[in-house]
């Protein structure tokens, strides 16, 4: 079964990551190159992507005659989605556990950063959207 | 699957594939079928040749497949089109005699070219369909390079044949006339498949040593071909001597290593030789270009041991005149750098200003990049952490945002022991 693990953050998550250290930055990186490592040897990885700052992103609705109509201002507590891990595991409770091990990232200072993750299931099928 | 005893083979494929799609297209005057047929005999190829053994003529081997097939899709259109009581011209041209090539084949490549680069299409599908129907990669390795599903890449191919259709494009040389600008739009292509590879904004690799390596070699058959056209000389080195550094420019984690902090024993000094030759023949033919002199900027940073040893001035000169021939924000940008280089760093940052309104600089995270590394350079650390922070935060590859993050806090780290 799969599950996505979604990493988010506020805009004051953002403001505090971009002042961590060089330590921390490294520290960081490290832990994710080796998170990733270990999804591909256990055999549970599909897929992951980090996303561009959340500073450009931009709500869409569509206007009148169907045409872009963006917005860019959000509130303070929004949060945003910074990257995500999609697994195939045998059970929800492999998820979490896995989900678990990517909150316990370094943060600042190089404590384990209890980011949360949230967890959800992947429906089975293609996601018929058209494509 | 991926053997290195199967590696001539694939190597073989890929030089025969467009020898083998020029003379099935011609004969059976229809491209995107021929280009569909061509890419089966391929695989089947890849699939028995490895098994069987090589055959003794292996572009007959594969023409003949390919023919097959074509065979196989008209008589299924004629059996189509019987129902619609209107057969008689498609089985004419089933007994048709092979047609003669008018060009010889040293040109099919060349045409094959001008074709997949028209103008007409857009970048992404001129790309894709050169790597299919010129480099012979099949749809697969395509898709996996660009990192987009294969039904994606295959979506985005057919539609560029059907284009190629609709838009009614000859399959034959571009009349004189229209000659050098379609040899400039093939040239492109090729220049942005390089770049593909060399600087990927797409995911956590920084490079995909593979379409580098299939772009330096269709430029070699161009250059194969017009060795006497100075910017396809130009390219090709341009290509040469800046993937002579490739081995130097990612840390062994994938992390992005800047020209001046490289270990340029690690540089391809072959390569660099080979670039150089061959841009030392173009120069002197007179007719300078773009392509040639951002392959004599390569050149010049390629000729220095030691980063102390870099010419800027050279360089500066060299940028100069590339902004009189192209107006392109990234060249303004790197002659702010250059001008740096020479007259300091307050010279570069003024220079800078002139981009600031640039909405054609589509990299913004670049311009504050360079902007933090002068303000540095200037010995401003406070804004210029400030715009290394603005820089990572409109970064687009992972790498690249790492990276800037780290001059922040590095930079940050400096200051306050500093105080």
């Amino acid at each position: 079964m799969k599950f996505i693990l979604m990493m988010t953050g506020t805009k004051s998550d953002y403001d505090q990551y971009a002042k961590w250290s060089k330590e921390d930055l490294q520290r960081n990186v490290a832990f994710m190159r080796a998170f990733s490592k270990e999804l591909k040897d256990s055999g549970v990885f599909v897929s992951t992507e980090g996303l561009a700052w959340p500073s450009e992103a931009k709500l869409v609705r569509s206007g009148k005659d169907g045409e872009p109509v963006t917005d860019g201002i959000f509130p303070e507590s929004k949060e945003f989605l910074a990257g995500y891990w999609i697994i195939d595991v045998e059970s929800p409770e492999q998820a979490y556990r896995i989900a678990a091990r990517a909150s316990a990232a370094p943060g600042a200072g190089g404590k384990p950063g209890g980011m949360p993750i949230e967890v959800r299931q992947v429906l089975h099928g293609h996601a018929d959207l058209g494509l | 699957m991926a053997d290195s005893l199967d590696l001539p083979i694939e190597h073989l494929l890929r030089e025969l594939a467009p020898q083998v799609l020029i003379p099935v297209a011609r004969r059976f005057r229809d491209f995107a079928a021929a280009e569909d047929a061509v890419q089966e005999a391929l695989i089947a190829a890849a699939t028995q040749w490895p098994r069987d053994g090589v055959p003794d003529n292996p572009r007959a081997w594969l023409i003949q497949v390919a023919a097959r097939r074509m065979a196989d899709h008209i008589r299924s259109e004629i059996g189509r089109r019987h129902r619609e009581q209107v057969a008689a011209e498609e089985a004419e041209r089933l007994a048709l005699p092979f047609e003669g090539s008018t060009e010889n084949d040293e040109d099919d490549t060349l045409v094959l070219l001008f074709m997949c680069c028209h103008p007409a299409l857009t970048p992404a599908s001129a790309i894709a369909l050169t790597l299919r129907a010129v480099g012979g990669l099949t749809t697969a390795e395509i898709a996996n390079a660009f990192l987009v599903p294969e039904a994606t890449m295959a979506q985005r191919i057919s539609r560029a044949k059907q284009n190629i259709k609709d838009s009614g494009i000859p399959f034959q040389l571009p009349t004189t006339e229209d000659r050098v600008q379609r040899l400039r739009a093939v040239l492109h292509v090729l220049y942005l498949i390089f770049n593909e590879g060399y600087a990927s904004s797409a995911g956590p690799r920084l490079r995909r040593a593979d379409l580098s390596d299939e772009a330096i070699r269709l430029t070699r058959n161009v250059y194969d071909r017009q060795p006497h056209d100075t910017e396809v000389a130009g390219l090709l080195a341009l290509m040469l001597l800046t993937d002579a550094r490739r081995a130097a420019r990612t840390g062994s984690h994938g992390e992005l290593i800047p020209l001046a902090q490289q270990n340029r024993a690690l540089w391809d000094r072959q390569q660099i030789a080979e670039g150089i030759a061959i841009l030392s023949k173009a120069l002197p033919k007179g007719s300078l270009g773009q392509y040639q002199l951002q392959a004599a900027i390569a050149a010049v940073h390629d000729e220095a041991v030691h980063v102390e040893d870099t010419d800027w001035p050279q360089i500066l000169a060299l940028y100069e005149l590339l902004k009189r021939m192209s107006d392109n924000p990234m060249i303004v940008l790197n002659h702010a750098i250059a001008a740096a280089m020479v007259h300091g760093p307050r010279k570069g940052l003024e220079l800078l200003g002139a981009l600031d309104a640039d909405t054609r600089l589509t990299e913004r995270h670049r311009l504050e990049a360079v902007r933090a590394h002068l303000l540095e350079m200037a010995g401003d650390h406070g804004t210029a952490i400030t715009h290394y922070r603005i820089a990572a935060s409109r970064a687009t590859s992972m790498p690249e945002r790492n990276y800037l993050m780290m001059q922040a806090a590095r930079l940050g780290e400096l200051r306050s022991t500093d105080q």
